[in-house]
């Protein structure tokens, strides 16, 4: 029982993650309706700009860990992946808007292809150690809990289950309560009649990345609290699996995004902890062939008709 | 220019590579492993093309299906090897056999993506090939028989010149006959329009299907020829970035054209080796050498520029048998 729930607690902080990751995947698909492959890479992105900001802006603080100084790490890392998000969809998606799909996806992995080998070229293709932001350690749960007690819960857990919680209440802000979210919900709906009643298409696609990025950038900086070990290539695996969460979430829907999203990371750990740890990839995949089979609208989303 | 007749061509291919399998062992051995690499890369680049070219229907797996050949036909011959007994003959029928059951093998694993694809298209299905092909990777690292993690050794060699440009010629022909044959224009209708094809009663699902059941196949066999020349397999061999490799050829040749997509699996075999020479040339300025190195930047940037400003590939529309219009 105890185990079981460790894993659940371990599979939650993983399952942030993805559903951090999983929203920009729903976001972009929701306004241009195709899979931005290179999202994974972005996510890496945002892991390496927090390794080289980090020494920088902790020296501000006293140069250790400290949560001001992480939380500088965290937005400067969502900047720069905002920034990078809106400069790939200037450069290589704007052009081909009007292209058959498959060149816009070929394009797509053409990028993640880019950042990947450029990541390794740049920044190395050896694993390199993530600084401590943070000082990440067990805490202490009161005797009075009882079996419960025994649980083991790290700082860095709840700082990444927390932030996450607070990114998406921004999120859901912004995409419900502003001009910008409505404007973003009509071109989703309806492109062509959004851009009539007056909505600038380029800049909310431009918006749209931007936000998307900045939480993958949050994601890989998150990440990196708990797994201190980053390498160029570790988007292609963590992008996939957000893949998954997304369209098992109802692609195109935020909520869904993040609800798949810890499905998908609760079912990983569960599946190591019980299972096989190697069985772990390919069961992700398994989810996604059976939700595409029996449900590929997903849990949330609305099936759509193909017109001619 | 149109060919002469197709079969006649064949013909002569299969006894050129007799001829020039005669002369193999003059070849120098670096020259050698990069013709089998040419040969291996083209099977699956045309076998590719037929699935992503021809159907439209994009795959981002197809190194899975040469996973299934190869390991099939290397647990074929590793444990009927001796079967018949060990004379050329004997084995020479073995290693054929294998060669055909480990695309037969991969052929019912395209049966196996083919069905469910069905119902999904562009990304979604480019992203459940490549979960299929992790999948077939997951299966063979937990698989002892075939080796598990540490891969799969001591696969006797059987694969030359001739054997590889054989399955060239014979996939090459096999795949530019049916598509130009009045059955295989179903093939082209599914691309270009599934709706319209469908209204005009194409069975669409058996196109799809066929499509990848017999791309899939061919994969196999290039997978199976590849065991047999390497001699050693491992899964990380038939990794995500092996399809990608694929995908560039096809996307370089240009879609649906097999000659550009033959032709494009030529460079993208030779340009590594080239791209080594220049990284070792010590002579260049250090940057350069490095990213001669990366060849996957080049890759990346290529394809980006080419579907910005020629989505139809480098060589487009250029087909062997085609009329210059």
């Amino acid at each position: 029982m105890i185990e079981f729930l460790q894993q659940l607690i371990n599979g939650l902080a993983q399952g942030s993650i993805y559903a951090l990751i999983a929203i920009g995947y729903t976001m972009v698909f929701g306004v241009l309706r195709f899979i931005n492959f290179a999202h994974g890479d972005v996510y890496m992105l945002g892991a390496f700009a927090g390794l080289y900001t980090a020494p920088k802006l902790l020296a501000l603080f006293g140069g250790g860990p400290s949560y001001a100084g992480a939380a500088l790490v965290l937005v400067s890392a969502m900047s720069i992946c905002a920034v990078v998000g809106v400069l790939i969809e200037r450069i290589c998606y704007r052009p081909l808007r009007e292209h058959p799909r498959l060149t816009v996806l070929i394009t797509a992995i053409g990028v993640s292809l880019l950042l990947e080998s450029g990541g390794q070229f740049f920044f190395g293709a050896d694993p390199q150690a993530f600084p401590e932001i943070i000082s990440d350690s067990a805490i202490e749960l009161p005797a009075s809990w009882g079996i419960f007690s025994d649980l083991t819960v790290t700082i860095g857990q709840l700082i990444v289950v927390g932030s996450t919680l607070v990114l998406l209440t921004v999120l859901r802000t912004v995409v419900m309560h502003t001009r910008t979210g409505m404007a973003m919900r009509a071109l989703s709906l309806n492109p062509v009649a959004a851009s009539l009643m007056g909505v600038n298409i380029d800049a909310i696609l431009s918006f749209t990345f931007a936000i998307g990025s900045a939480m993958a950038g949050a994601a890989g900086v998150l990440t990196s609290i708990q797994q201190p070990s980053i390498d160029p290539l570790m988007g292609i695996n963590a992008g996939l699996k957000a893949f998954v969460a997304a369209v098992l979430g109802g692609i195109g829907n935020i909520p869904g995004a993040a609800l798949g999203g810890l499905i998908i990371g609760l079912l990983e750990a569960l599946v190591v902890g019980y299972v096989n740890p190697t069985y772990r990839d390919p069961l992700v995949f398994a989810v996604l062939i059976l939700v595409l089979l029996f449900k590929p609208s997903g849990l949330l989303g609305k099936s759509e008709r193909e017109k001619v | 220019m149109r060919m002469p007749n197709p079969k006649s061509i064949l013909i002569l291919a299969v006894i050129l590579c007799a001829v020039a399998n005669l002369f193999s062992s003059a070849i120098n051995p670096y020259y050698y492993d990069i013709l089998i690499s040419i040969g291996i890369n083209m099977i699956l680049a045309v076998s590719l093309n037929l699935v992503t070219g021809y159907t439209g229907q994009f795959s981002l797996g197809h190194a899975g299906f040469m996973a299934v050949g190869a390991y099939f036909s290397a647990w074929m011959t590793l444990n009927f090897g001796f079967f018949l007994g060990k004379s050329a003959p004997a084995t020479s029928t073995v290693y054929v056999a294998a060669l055909v059951a480990g695309g037969l093998a991969a052929a019912l694993a395209g049966l196996a993506v083919g069905v469910p694809s069905l119902r999904l298209r562009g990304d979604y299905l480019a992203i459940v090939t490549l979960g299929f092909s992790e999948i077939i990777k997951g299966v063979i690292q937990n698989a002892e028989p075939l080796g598990a993690q540490r891969g799969l050794g001591g696969i006797v060699q059987h694969t030359n010149l001739f054997w590889t440009f054989l399955c060239v010629a014979l996939a090459v022909y096999g795949i530019l006959t049916l598509v130009h044959s009045t059955y295989g224009s179903g093939f082209l209708a599914v691309r270009d329009d599934e709706i319209a094809a469908e209204a005009m009663g194409i069975n669409t699902t058996k196109y799809k299907v066929l499509a990848f059941v017999i791309g899939a196949f061919f994969a196999g066999l290039a997978g199976a020829l590849y065991a047999h020349f390497k001699q050693f397999i491992h899964p990380e061999g038939f990794n995500f970035l092996k399809s990608v490799d694929i995908v560039v050829m096809v996307i370089l040749g240009g879609m649906g054209s097999t000659a550009g997509v033959c032709l494009a699996a030529v460079i993208l075999t030779i340009l590594p080796e080239l791209l080594r020479t220049v990284a070792s040339c010590h002579w260049l300025p250090d940057p350069l050498r490095n990213l001669a190195e990366n060849r996957m930047i080049l890759y990346s940037i290529l394809l980006i520029i080419l579907m910005l400003n020629r989505p139809q590939g480098l060589f487009g529309k250029l087909n062997f048998g085609s009329r210059k219009q």
